[in-house]
C-alpha cells in the first residue's frame, strides 16, 4: 500500500503526480498529488488537516527524496516538531538534514499599521528563500487564511494569495495549503476559488457518539480519481486513508485445500475442506455451537504450525480458553507456541475505522495465515448497517489479498433464521457459507448443519445434526424417517424401533429357514421312501426274470440243428 | 487606539525615557519599486519633519538579503519596522498616510 503506483502504460501522457506517500490516499488519487501545482486541503477543526500536509512533507523527504518547505501561519516549529513527534516524525533531524525548513510566519495585528499601498513580496520573497536554500519540490502553507485577520485590505490580500499561487506553480513545487471549513463553503474564505488543481476534503463527523473520519477528494482536474468519500485514521504511524483495498479483484488464489478441524464437516466439502485463503462465514442463532467450531478450526490451524489470530468480540481469553477446553479444544499450548494470539475487545471500545486499522496493524505484525472474527455481527453495534458492510468488504478483501484464511462467524436472530446484516451484506462477499442452527423437535432441541454455499467445489447437501463431545464436535450420520431427518430423541426412537424391527425380520427369516428345513427333511424322507420302494420293486422284477438254475440249456435250440 | 491610553502612554514615556530618545528605523524594500521609493522618501520626510537628528534609518533590500526577511517576521512590502524604542512596531505600505504613519511608529517630537 505504501508504494507509488506506476502509472498505467498508456497511449495519452499521465498527468504527473506527486506521491504523498500517505497510506492509501495514492491509490485514490492514482498516484498522488498534481505535481508542481497547489492542492487545497480542507477540513474543520481537528481533522488532521496540518498532519496530512507535514506527512506530505515528510515522506516526500524520506522516501521520495524531495526536500521540502513548512511555512507555518498559526503554530512555531517547535510546536509542530512536537506534536507529531508521536507519529515518528524527526522534524529536528530532517531539518538538520536539510531535507526540511521551517518557517513560522507570525502574525500579530496588533503590531502592524497599515500605511498606504503595499503587496506580499515579503512572503513571496521569504518562500523563494527558503525553496532555493534546500532546492524544496514541496511546499506547505498551513494555514495561509491566518492573513486575513492580520491584513484588513482584503481586495489586496486577495489578488496577492492568487499571485502567490501562480507564482507557486510557476516555480514547479507541489503544494498543499491547507484552509478551515467554513459553513456552506469549502473554504472560511473561499480560497478553492484560487485553487483549482486538486481539493481534498477531510470531514470529522459524529455518527451515534461514535467519531469517523472521511476523506472525499473533491476536484483533480486532469486526473481521474476515487470520487468516493474515505474512512481515515490518524494512527501511530501517520494519516492512514482505507481505501476499499482491492479495487479490482485480481488477488491470487491458492489451490491448496486445509482442514475444518472437524473430520466430519471436512467430509462433507467434496474436496474434505475449505480452500486456503478463502474465507467462510458461519452462521447461526445463539447457542449453536458458533464458537466452538471457530476454535475447532482455530486449533487446527495451529496444529499445523501455522499462526492464528482469533479476534473475540464477546468474550475474554481466558473465558474462551477455559470453555473451550471444556469440550476437548485446548487452546492454551498453541498459546503458548505463539501460534494463537487472541485479542479481546468490546466492539465499543472503537469505532469501525479503528477495528480495522488494529486488525491491519496484527496482520502486518502478527502474519497469521488464519483470522477468527468473532462475531462480525457485534460490529453493528458501533456502526450502522451499511458502514459495517463497507468496513467488511475492506477488512475481507485486505484478508484476500493476503491470502489470509478468515472464518467470521456471525449471530443471527429470530426463529426463522433472519440473516441480517449477513443477508445481503457479506453471503456475497465470502466464499463458504456454513449454518448451524437449531432443529427444533418435540420437546427437544438439537444443532444441526449445512452448508448454503462453497464456491469452487460440490458440497453435500444435507442438514447434519453434531453433538459437542468432550472430544470436540462430532458430526452424526444422517437418519431419514418416515417424516424426514431425525434428531435427538427422535433418532433413538428410531434406532429402538429398527432394532425391533430387525429383531422381528430375523425371527421371521429364521422361522423360514426352521420351515424349509422341514419341508427338505419331509422331502427327503419321502424320497427315502420311494427310492425303498423302487428298489423293493425293481428286485422283485429281476427275481422274477431269472431261470431256475438247469433249465435253459433244454430251450436253447443248437445252432447247427435245422429241423 | 482610545485617548485614555495614548495620554498615559505619552506620560510614562515622557517620564522614563532619556531626553536624548532615538529612533531606529528598518525600512524593508523589494528593488526599486515606486512603492518602495515613495515610502522611503515619505519616512525620511517624516522623520526630518518630526525627529530631526534623533533616528537611524537603515534601508534592507530584500531582493539582495532575502535571508533577512526571516528575522524581522516581513510579509508585506514596503514594511517600516521601528526597533527602538521598544515595543517593536511595524507600519506596511507606501506610507503615503502620514497621520497612520506617525500613530504607528510613535514618531513625536520631544516633549520638552
Amino acid at each position: 500500500m505504501q508504494e507509488a503506483l506506476s502509472p498505467p502504460a498508456a497511449a495519452l501522457p499521465q498527468l504527473p503526480k506527486a506521491p504523498t506517500g500517505i497510506a492509501g490516499l495514492d491509490e485514490i488519487t492514482e498516484g498522488g498529488l498534481p505535481l508542481g501545482r497547489p492542492t487545497l486541503v480542507c477540513g474543520s477543526a481537528g481533522c488532521g488537516k496540518t498532519l496530512m500536509a507535514i506527512e506530505f512533507l515528510v515522506r516526500g523527504a524520506q522516501e521520495y527524496g524531495e526536500p521540502g518547505v513548512l511555512m507555518t501561519f498559526e503554530e512555531t516549529a517547535d510546536e509542530l516538531a512536537a506534536n507529531v513527534a508521536s507519529l515518528g516524525f524527526d522534524l529536528p533531524r530532517l531539518q538538520a538534514a536539510k531535507q526540511l525548513h521551517f518557517d513560522h510566519v507570525h502574525l500579530n495585528r496588533s503590531e502592524i499599521e497599515e500605511a498606504g499601498e503595499y503587496d506580499l513580496d515579503g512572503l513571496f520573497i521569504r518562500l523563494g528563500y527558503a525553496i532555493d536554500s534546500i532546492g524544496a519540490k514541496r511546499v506547505v502553507l498551513d494555514t495561509i487564511e491566518a492573513l486575513f485577520s492580520s491584513f484588513p485590505n482584503e481586495t489586496v490580500l486577495r489578488a496577492e494569495i492568487r499571485r502567490l499561487f501562480r507564482w507557486l506553480k510557476d516555480k514547479g513545487v507541489t503544494t498543499i495549503i491547507t484552509a478551515e471549513r467554513g459553513a456552506g463553503t469549502l473554504t472560511r474564505q473561499g480560497l478553492e476559488e484560487y485553487v483549482s488543481d486538486c481539493v481534498i476534503l477531510l470531514d470529522n463527523r459524529v455518527i451515534d457518539q461514535i467519531t469517523t473520519r472521511r476523506l472525499r477528494i473533491v476536484k483533480y482536474r486532469g486526473s481521474t480519481h476515487g470520487t468516493n468519500e474515505y474512512p481515515y485514521l490518524i494512527s501511530e504511524d501517520g494519516i492512514l486513508v482505507l481505501p476499499v483495498t482491492s479495487l479490482k479483484l485480481e488477488h491470487e488464489v491458492s489451490d491448496e485445500i486445509i482442514s475444518s478441524g472437524v473430520p466430519s464437516l471436512d467430509e462433507m466439502f467434496a474436496r474434505r475442506g475449505w480452500y486456503r485463503g478463502s474465507s467462510l462465514l458461519l452462521t447461526g442463532t445463539a447457542g449453536t455451537a458458533k464458537t466452538t467450531l471457530a476454535a475447532s478450526f482455530a486449533a487446527e490451524t495451529c496444529r499445523r504450525g501455522e499462526r492464528c489470530l482469533f479476534f473475540a468480540f464477546e468474550e475474554s481469553p481466558a473465558q474462551l480458553l477455559r470453555n473451550m477446553r471444556v469440550v476437548g479444544i485446548d487452546l492454551q499450548p498453541f498459546i503458548d507456541q505463539g501460534l494463537l494470539r487472541i485479542e479481546a475487545s468490546r466492539p465499543t471500545l472503537n469505532g469501525l475505522e479503528r477495528h480495522l486499522v488494529t486488525l491491519h496493524k496484527l496482520i502486518a505484525d502478527y502474519q497469521p495465515q488464519a483470522v477468527v472474527i468473532d462475531p462480525i455481527s457485534n460490529l453493528v453495534s458501533v456502526g450502522s448497517l451499511s458502514e459495517v458492510r463497507s468496513m467488511l468488504t475492506r477488512m475481507i478483501d485486505f484478508l484476500k489479498v493476503n491470502n489470509v484464511t478468515a472464518l467470521f462467524t456471525a449471530l443471527v436472530s429470530g426463529r426463522n433464521g433472519q440473516l441480517e446484516i449477513t443477508e445481503e451484506g457479506v453471503s456475497s462477499l465470502v466464499d463458504t457459507w456454513i449454518s448451524v442452527r437449531d432443529l427444533e423437535g418435540v420437546g427437544e432441541r438439537n444443532r444441526g448443519l449445512s452448508i448454503l454455499k462453497a464456491r469452487g467445489m460440490a458440497h453435500s447437501n444435507q442438514v447434519r445434526e453434531f453433538l459437542i463431545t468432550e472430544r470436540g464436535i462430532e458430526l452424526l450420520d444422517v437418519v431419514i424417517g418416515p417424516e424426514g431427518i431425525i434428531t435427538g430423541a427422535g433418532r433413538l426412537t428410531q434406532r429402538i424401533q429398527e432394532e425391533a424391527r430387525r429383531a422381528v425380520r430375523q425371527h421371521e427369516a429364521d422361522r423360514r429357514d426352521r420351515e424349509l428345513e422341514r419341508r427338505r427333511r419331509v422331502l427327503e424322507a419321502t424320497i427315502a421312501n420311494l427310492r425303498t420302494e423302487f428298489e423293493a420293486v425293481e428286485e422283485e422284477l429281476r427275481h422274477a426274470a431269472q431261470p431256475p438254475a438247469a433249465g435253459p440249456d433244454y430251450f436253447t435250440p443248437h445252432p447247427n440243428t435245422r429241423p | 487606539m482610545p485617548l485614555v491610553m495614548m495620554e498615559l502612554r505619552e506620560e510614562l514615556t515622557a517620564a522614563a525615557l532619556p531626553p536624548a530618545e532615538t529612533w531606529e528605523l528598518r525600512l524593508y524594500v523589494a528593488g526599486q519599486t515606486a512603492k518602495s521609493l515613495a515610502a522611503l522618501a515619505n519616512l525620511r520626510r517624516y522623520c526630518e519633519q518630526h525627529v530631526p537628528g534623533r533616528y537611524q534609518l537603515e534601508v534592507i533590500d530584500l531582493l539582495q538579503h532575502p535571508q533577512l526577511a526571516e528575522g524581522d517576521q516581513i510579509l508585506a512590502i514596503p514594511t517600516v519596522v521601528r526597533k527602538v524604542p521598544e515595543p517593536i512596531r511595524k507600519v506596511i505600505g507606501d506610507l503615503s498616510n502620514e497621520e497612520r504613519v506617525l500613530v504607528g511608529l510613535d514618531l513625536r517630537p520631544q516633549l520638552r
